[in-house]
């Protein structure tokens, strides 16, 4: 026993020893060593925060779409603070005396809390207040300037494609590492999806100040200190130009614009009207909640958020799905009278030559001939039952992108819908549907649920002849780390042979004299193949919608546009995405299409809608 | 006698120790992390958060005390243990990462390191183990069984990279140490951490002239010639510290392809080894030489193998934390960061303090994880050296009263577990400021009852409580 008694007083004696060292340093570091010095009553440490530059974006061409300029939060040191004008003040910063005294108030309430310690006074104070106030600034001991950038837009093109900054929120930190009060993050569009490469880092500098409170000098010569690293530019797809353009287009309509290079999948233009103006972007608190209870739902990217039935543009793909099931040949000809009749179903189609080939359906959009087509797809006899041959369909639907995320690097990107077997069976009863019962997808009706960046995707692979690169809009210099998913081809399952046939369909219908859907939009000069679209949908008025590309050979662009609530493809659809063209293939607008581009900078179509 | 009677003989002292500690360690993550405006029970706040696991944990401990019957440790110890292992190789499979180690499972929202509840699981097996009579540890069945009732969850969580967690089974030697394993081995121990340290510091040779003359000295001492041993050491110490001079004369570097710490190894086992084997032909029953010349030939061995295990074994971070530790490097913006911050954080403190909520380095967050590891940053800041002093001293009298009770007790499984209870918070405490001050390299582990995290007050409360709830059965005896 007399052992083991000991060998707990050893272990005790051994506990006592190493705490002794462990106090020793203790007094060591807190009260003999000089270098931590900084005692409460005397000098303390501050810790001064310098805010990188977020950096800027630019367009395809290197010219700036956001930019920075200097701003100021003026910061105070309540226990610095002696008395001051007050008039004179708030002369200088526009403020409401009581603003003051309120302030003060709340910093006298909480003193102890603040301590030495800075608070913000005022936010984002211009460069000219700030100019009045350094002039001054003797006047007003206690009070700082913190240099901070904020956004700025040298032309107003973007709007929220560009996305916003904002002050993070406590959700915000919760959700994602590295970032404090007080910090900036990108919360929407470009500024969100290249947050990582904008933002920067934070730097500080620390300083010594003595028993007066002033500052003395940088604590250890600075080596402590960190200095900030600026945010790197980014360069998007964007075409500046052509995005104002089609903005200019765009206004007082509902929908969205959305133009890519086919050979790349770049995103030259992506508009969403009614947008966010760039002067409300800058100060978006202001904004937020006269943008956010807009009932034309400004903050909507509808370029990739809105998914709608995309009309007879779907008529392309059903006739490519029809030529590679060998249901279809170019030379087919279908008879139409005023529409498609079986039975009890008629789906209604206007006035033209019967019967027509192929081309001549895509050149005048006849809704019957795609009844054909689609019927004969699913009651194709190779297939045990019309499920398994919509299934099949539905395989060559999604090849194209459609009802999946594509991919982007746009935040907040929708999948749409191409409805399922399995949402059918639900409807009418397990295989107790026909090709009949969904005869409206043959016209891109029914469940279709197609974004414009869908669409304008779609067109683009037409353009290829048979492949699409995912659209994207960040640019990547000759040297950066390449993102393969945005360099890769993806085929879609009809074969490339196809393609060409409905090229000249889409030829035929703008170039394609009397009949042509198009034609009235067909630009001098340039081969330009289009199909127009005009999709029925609950919400009231048909939506125009327009999908284009050219030249038709090597095509450098490829547009959707999709115009809500406003009637005929070929009204107001196709002259916008044509401008669009032309504007990006020549530069300028020709002085006969000019009556055109007039007419749509004037149109007025937000009535048509209905808000509620 | 009436139960109520019993519970007067409860341990209030451990029990005030504890709620003091775990008081004053919500007040200062409260403190850390406070903003404008802030109150103490705002639930979406890590003070608020802690406040509930507060609650939760004084609640256990209570049901502890009151309600779960203490038989039940030892007789489910070893099913418990099991399970544990059961959970902690689960860890290794469907963990989730955090920081860089694999430790946390995710149930429901909820996430937990297993790791911290397995000191308590393996205190119980230990005690269940050693407590059994006749556990020996001269028996070498007895202490390889011990050995491996704690290598088991060590491995395992070395393998989750949870290295710091690990560390702290390495303190159930003390509890070996209590219940009869030779001291040799704990001396063993700091020695090898010290020979590790001047091996890379400096350079095998001087570890390995630092462990000749320690190993000569000891031999003399034991034959009981301490100034003849002296002498004897410093001339062979000092004649082999020239020995690289001689070896780089011109005409004798010529035919020596060995450098000078190769040269004193070889020499020195060959001499070991030959003394060794004279011993036993001659069947010499010196056991305390035998001892001395084999660990002659391991620690030369170790020494050898510092830089292998330093830049093999070690993981980059490791080896950075403790070049910097050792002064090897200069990193203040890098790795050096953290214990920097921490020492201006401490260091500022001063004598009293800066007082509540006053602390300045906490406002911007320089000082990372302020309110988990790092939480005695806040303490040295804000209540200065008195207040440092306070908490260590409340932690000393905490161990010494939990190592008084348990050698108190009649019955060897609480006494073990007690051994072990007071092993793990001393490894935590000491591990944990230790890195705050810059006194050891910066190793992830929480500082028992003060930091934030659900996971480890609620390990550390039920395995004190256990303790005091076992400690209380001694009086149920006496009374029967």
């Amino acid at each position: 026993m007399a052992l083991s008694i000991s060998r707990k007083n050893i272990l005790l004696a051994a506990i006592a020893i190493a705490f002794l060292a462990v106090i020793s340093r203790l007094f060591y570091v807190q009260i003999i060593e000089d270098k931590y010095r900084i005692n409460a009553e005397n000098n303390a440490l501050k810790y001064k925060i310098n805010y990188p530059a977020r950096g800027r974006i630019l367009d395809r061409n290197g010219e700036i779409i956001v930019d920075n300029k200097i701003i100021y939060d003026l910061e105070v040191v309540p226990i610095d603070v002696q008395p001051f004008d007050t008039l004179a003040f708030c002369e200088i910063f526009d403020l409401d005396p009581e603003f003051v005294k309120e302030r003060f108030d709340y910093y006298k309430r909480y003193r102890s809390r603040i301590g030495f310690g800075s608070v913000t006074f005022l936010k984002q104070v211009p460069g000219e207040m700030y100019d009045k106030f350094a002039e001054k600034s003797y006047m007003f001991p206690g009070f700082d300037a913190v240099v901070r950038t904020a956004r700025a837009y040298p032309v107003n093109s973007g709007g929220n494609l560009l996305g916003y900054i904002s002050e993070v929120d406590q959700n915000f930190l919760n959700t994602h590492e590295g970032y404090a009060m007080g910090d900036f993050a990108g919360k929407t569009g470009m500024e969100m999806a290249f947050e990582d490469r904008l933002k920067g880092e934070k730097g500080y500098e620390i300083f010594l100040r003595d028993a007066h409170n002033r500052i003395q000098e940088h604590y250890e010569d600075g080596i402590y200190d960190k200095e900030a690293v600026g945010g790197s530019d980014v360069m998007t797809t964007i075409d500046l130009h052509l995005q104002a353009y089609g903005q200019q287009l765009m206004q007082n309509k509902v929908g969205s614009v959305v133009a890519i290079e086919p050979s790349t999948g770049e995103i030259l233009a992506m508009v969403s009207s009614p947008g966010i103006d760039v002067s409300q972007l800058a100060e978006i608190n202001k904004y937020y909640s006269e943008l956010i209870n807009d009932p034309y739902k400004p903050m909507f990217n509808r370029a990739v958020q809105s998914a709608q039935p995309p009309g007879s543009v779907f008529k392309v793909v059903n006739g490519l799905i029809g030529l590679q099931e060998g249901v279809l040949t170019p030379d087919t000809k279908y008879p139409c009278h005023a529409g498609y009749s079986v039975g009890r179903v008629h789906l209604g189609c206007h006035n033209h030559v019967s019967p027509i080939d192929m081309y001549q359906s895509l050149m005048m959009s006849c809704n019957a001939y795609y009844c054909y087509v689609l019927r004969n797809i699913l009651d194709n006899s190779k297939y045990a039952s019309v499920g398994d041959a919509f299934d099949k369909w539905r395989e060559y639907v999604t090849s194209f992108g459609f009802g999946t995320k594509l991919g982007t690097d746009i935040p907040y990107e929708l999948a749409g819908n191409v409805p399922t077997r399995a949402y059918y069976d639900k409807i009418h009863g397990k295989d107790r549907w026909k090709s009949l019962s969904i005869i409206s997808l043959s016209i891109g009706q029914g469940e279709l649920g197609c974004t414009p960046l869908h669409l304008a995707n779609m067109c683009a692979t037409v353009a290829n002849r048979g492949y699409f690169y995912t659209p994207h809009y960040v640019k990547y210099n000759p040297g950066d780390e390449v993102d393969s998913t945005y360099t890769t081809r993806h085929y879609t399952m009809v074969d490339t042979t196809y393609f060409p046939e409905v090229v000249k369909g889409m030829e035929l219908a703008v170039q394609g004299g009397p009949g042509a859907t198009a034609r009235s939009v067909a630009i001098p000069g340039i081969v330009m193949c289009g199909k127009t679209g005009t999709a029925q949908n609950p919400h009231g008025s048909d939506h125009s919608v327009f999908m284009c590309f050219a030249p038709k050979d090597n095509p450098k662009i490829a547009v959707v546009a999709y115009v809500e609530n406003a009637g005929f493809g070929a009204t107001w659809a196709a002259p916008i995405a044509s401008l669009l063209v032309e504007k990006y293939l020549n530069g300028e607008i020709c002085s006969e299409r000019k009556y055109l581009e007039q007419r749509m900078f004037e149109a007025n179509l937000l009535s048509r809608v209905k808000t509620k | 006698m009436g139960t109520g009677s019993i519970y007067r003989k409860l341990d209030w002292k451990l029990i005030a120790y504890y709620l003091v500690l775990v008081v004053f360690g919500w007040l200062n993550i409260f403190s850390s992390v406070h903003a404008e405006n802030s109150i103490l029970f705002d639930f979406s706040q890590r003070y608020g958060m802690h406040f509930i696991w507060m609650c939760i944990s004084i609640a256990l401990a209570a049901a502890i005390i009151f309600i779960i019957p203490s038989k039940i440790y030892n007789a489910t110890a070893w099913i418990v243990y099991g399970l544990m292992i059961v959970l902690l190789l689960a860890t290794i499979v469907i963990g989730v990462e955090v920081k860089g180690s694999k430790s946390w499972i995710s149930l429901g929202g909820i996430q937990f390191q297993p790791a911290e509840f397995s000191k308590i699981t393996t205190s119980l097996a230990l005690a269940a183990l050693m407590g059994k009579y006749g556990f020996l540890f001269k028996r070498t069945d007895c202490w390889i069984k011990a050995c491996a009732t704690i290598g088991l969850p060590m491995l395992l969580i070395l393998l989750e990279k949870e290295t710091g967690s690990m560390l702290v089974y390495i303190g159930f030697l003390l509890v070996f140490f209590r219940e009869g394993m030779s001291g040799w081995f704990l001396l063993a121990g700091l020695f090898a951490v010290l020979e590790f340290i001047l091996g890379l510091v400096f350079s095998p040779f001087v570890a390995i002239l630092v462990l000749t003359g320690c190993f000569l000295l000891l031999y003399f001492i034991k034959q009981h010639q301490a100034p003849l041993g002296i002498i004897v050491t410093v001339v062979a110490v000092t004649f082999l510290a020239f020995l690289p001079k001689i070896l780089s004369i011109d005409a004798v570097a010529a035919k020596n392809p060995f450098s000078a710490d190769i040269w004193v190894a070889l020499a020195g086992c060959a001499a070991a080894l030959f003394f060794l084997a004279k011993d036993l032909v001659l069947r010499h029953k010196n056991q305390f030489l035998h001892f001395l010349l084999l660990s002659y030939i391991v620690f030369t061995g170790f020494i050898f193998s510092v830089q292998f295990i330093f830049n093999n074994v070690l993981q980059d971070h490791q080896r950075a934390r403790i070049e910097v530790l050792l002064g090897m490097k200069d990193d203040p913006k890098g790795v050096g960061y953290n214990v920097h911050q921490s020492l201006i954080a401490i260091g500022s403190g001063g004598l009293f303090g800066k007082g509540f909520m006053q602390g300045t380095q906490t406002r911007f967050d320089f000082v990372p994880e302020q309110t988990t590891d790092f939480i005695f940053c806040t303490i040295g800041e804000e209540w200065g050296f008195v207040g440092s002093l306070a908490v260590l001293v409340l932690y000393f009298l905490l161990l010494a009263r939990i190592l008084n009770k348990a050698e108190q007790n009649d019955d060897a499984f609480t006494r073990i577990y007690g051994y072990c209870v007071a092993s793990c918070l001393l490894m935590h405490i000491l591990i944990n400021i230790c890195m705050t001050i810059g006194l050891m390299p910066v190793i992830g582990i929480p500082l028992p009852f003060l930091s934030y995290g659900g996971s480890s007050l609620l390990a550390f409360t039920i395995l004190l409580f256990i303790f005091i709830r076992l400690d209380l059965d001694q009086w149920r005896y006496l009374k029967q």
